[in-house]
């Protein structure tokens, strides 16, 4: 009982590790790679007894900028609801990283341990319900900042979100269809096997499209570039967190890229194979009838080290679609989101049934 | 410890709904809503029915209350406007009528064997699916026609100049 | 007369730009492109590493001032107030004294630039009848904290 207890709570350390260690590496990376992108050299001048290393050191900074600032509450800002907006915004988010898994079952001290910190059955419905609840997050904000441009930011974030939730859970039906389950675990080990007996059974092989719908309704999610319209600085100066400084401005930030990381683990697991790598198996590689054998501990440390390279990849996508793709116009995300995607995600609906019940064995009932 | 929480949740979410109904600002009584919403959820999971505790989260914490604020926010009333309501002797009487009510639910209840059983199956994604798709399969293809009968209804009221 | 340049515009959008996937990958392309070569040649970007590296000035680079003086240290200025007179900005403050050798009849006493008011002209070295005062330092004015600290004094602008 209380080595349960505790393996789940070092589970629950591990995974707020990485994924908060890894927000100012994103931040990091983020303005870096922009730089890079636009010719520019970044930020390289923070600096630690004299150690720069590329600026590694700014997000500290920034960091650090933000907790000594004032705590400020604007006048016409709605004193509760204002001081929870934050809270609201980050805590779905991580809240969702719970049924990623990030590893097989291994056994420790003769216990079976998934290495995912919750392993529930409807997981992929979960991770529905809890990013259906960032938006809370950012329409309170814009209410109760009692600013007109974060009003607006909240109005079109609530908009732009309900429009994408469909699709995005339209989009990952798909994958449920052909994988027969909504556990996330489930989902992981069934994209070890072999297509053909070549080809991993990836998410992405089986479901190309639902993969773009996917791809581009999380974005939408997310409110990254080309989506973030809730924040269209050009527009509505910041949307809603104009009014936020200091560390509650911070919790946006955090979130934002909390969610990038989230979003991409949700790729990873769901399209790419999660943790398995091609050909891997808990004895050893296997290609072409030829087996080559490796340790356990090694296999499952290669498919942790698999799934985070897979999440930092996506990371990196986020980033570079960030600072290649200029924002849509409102009119055209709602159109996107509407009159393409939906049809086209309810259209990989009924095209992977009728496969699966062509050639998949599928039984009708 | 089941039963623990069964209280825990149960007591939130009693709180909340009193609370939407009697907080001043709408926007107050949807983070309530949002509250007992979430309690009932986990009433829900208790009971083993995670599908369904996913989709209560999903359709009205996720969209549906999602659009009340929405609505809220459009007509953004200011807080000096919204009027200020005394309680009247019919409401007072009103509340103590329903909390009679609800005692005599419960006292009823555990008189007739309400026992709280062992959680069964009835809320998984299976057991739901199979519901939906073989003996209820004619209530759930009328359903979608209304809603769609619905949707089409809001479309062509919409483009209508008046 | 207006003359109004017409511009074609496609009237048709191919369909591989209407999918936007495969416009989006090609500008994927282009970034990563940039990003590489940047990446692992940081040398070709254009960025100076200003505090540390300086870009060099054009000789004829009109800088922040200095007043010239004559080979006994003293200032050239003969605080005629013609630079103040010509300085449209008015941010030269000039207080006179005698100077000691008749000959030259007056020195400043006081010799304020407000930098902040300063629009880098150049009129006032054109005025100067004695070419006392100069903008060939080749530098510009750097921030400082307070406001009192660019008003730049006679010892400031003597010093180099
Ligand atoms: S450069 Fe122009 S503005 Fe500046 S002090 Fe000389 S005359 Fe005045
Ligand atoms: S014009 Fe020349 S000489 Fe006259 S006050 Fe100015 S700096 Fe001095």
């Amino acid at each position: 009982m209380l080595i349960d207890l505790l393996i789940v709570i070092v589970k629950i350390a591990i995974m707020l590790a990485f994924v908060l260690g890894l927000v100012p590496v994103l931040v990091w990376a983020e303005r870096k790679g922009a730089a890079f992108i636009q010719d520019r050299m970044g930020p390289a001048k923070a600096d630690i007894f004299g150690l720069r290393l590329a600026g590694l050191f700014h997000p500290l900074a920034d960091a650090l900028k933000l907790l000594f600032k004032e705590d400020f509450v604007p006048e016409d800002a709605h004193p509760l609801f204002y001081r929870l907006a934050p809270v609201f915004a980050m805590a779905p988010v991580l809240l969702t990283f719970a049924v990623v898994p990030f590893g097989d079952t291994i056994e420790i001290f003769g216990r079976k341990v998934p290495l995912q910190v919750a392993d529930l059955n409807v997981g992929i419905l979960y991770v529905f319900a809890f990013s259906s609840l960032t938006v809370y997050g950012i329409i309170l904000a814009g209410w109760a900042s009692g600013n007109k441009f974060s009003l607006l930011g909240g109005l079109r974030s609530s908009a732009q979100m309900i429009s994408y939730e469909i699709s995005l859970g339209l989009s990952i039906i798909g994958v449920a269809m052909v994988f027969g389950s909504l556990k996330l675990s489930d989902i992981a080990r069934a994209q070890g096997e072999l297509l053909f007996g070549v080809i991993p059974k990836w998410g992405v092989v089986v479901q190309p499209l639902g993969f773009i719908l996917f791809l581009v309704s999380v974005f939408a999610e997310s409110a990254r570039i080309p989506f973030d319209l809730p924040e269209g600085e050009s527009e509505i100066v910041a949307g809603f967190h104009t009014e936020y400084g200091s560390f509650k401005f911070a919790m946006f930030f955090l979130a934002e890229y909390v969610h990038v990381v989230v979003a991409s683990g949700l790729i990873a697991t769901l399209y790419f194979g999660g943790w398995q790598i091609p050909y891997l198996y808990a004895d050893g590689f296997h290609l072409f009838g030829k087996v080559l054998h490796l340790p356990f501990a090694l296999v499952v440390i290669m498919q942790v080290l698999a799934f985070v390279v897979k999440v930092l990849f996506f990371c990196w996508f986020f980033i570079w679609v960030r600072w290649t793709i200029p924002r849509f116009r409102y009119d055209q995300v709602m159109r996107l989101g509407w009159k393409v995607l939906l049809p086209l995600a309810l259209a990989n609906i009924f095209i992977t049934g009728s496969v699966l019940l062509l050639f998949g064995g599928a039984k009708p009932l | 410890m089941e039963r623990i929480l069964f209280f825990i949740f149960g007591f939130v979410a009693v709180f909340g709904s009193i609370m939407v109904v009697s907080r001043r600002h709408p926007i107050s009584s949807v983070m309530y809503l949002l509250l007992t919403l979430f309690s009932v959820a986990a009433l829900f999971v208790l009971r083993k029915s995670h599908f369904i505790a996913a989709i209560q989260i999903i359709v009205y914490a996720g969209a549906v209350v999602v659009l009340i604020v929405f609505v809220i926010m459009l007509l953004n009333v200011a807080e000096s406007k919204i009027p200020v309501e005394r309680p009247t002797l019919a409401q007072g009487v009103g509340v103590v009528a329903a909390g009679l009510l609800m005692l005599e639910g419960a006292l009823v209840g555990s008189r007739y064997g309400a026992q709280i059983e062992k959680a069964v199956d009835v809320g998984t994604v299976e057991a739901v699916g199979k519901a939906l798709f073989t003996s209820y399969l004619l209530p759930f293809e009328i359903t979608s026609l209304l809603l769609l009968a619905a949707i089409v209804g809001s479309i062509v009221l919409a483009r209508k100049k008046f | 007369m207006i003359r109004v340049k017409k511009v074609s515009r496609p009237k048709e959008i191919p369909l591989t730009e209407k999918l936007y996937l495969v416009e989006i990958a090609k500008g994927l392309a282009v970034t990563m492109n940039h990003f590489l070569k940047n990446l692992t040649n940081p040398r070709s970007i254009p960025t100076i590493d200003y505090p540390e590296v300086k870009r060099p000035v054009p000789p004829r680079f009109r800088g922040r001032h200095r007043l010239t003086k004559r080979p006994d240290g003293t200032p050239k200025c003969v605080a005629c107030y013609c630079c103040a007179t010509a300085c449209p900005a008015v941010c030269i403050t000039i207080e006179a004294g005698e100077h000691p050798d008749p000959q030259i009849e007056k020195y400043p006493v006081r010799f304020d630039i407000d930098m902040l008011r300063c629009i880098y002209c150049g009129m006032c070295v054109d005025a100067c009848p004695e070419d006392a005062i100069r903008m060939d330092t080749g530098w510009y004015t750097v921030p400082e904290r307070n406001r009192e600290d660019l008003v730049y004094t006679i010892d400031m602008l003597l010093s180099d």
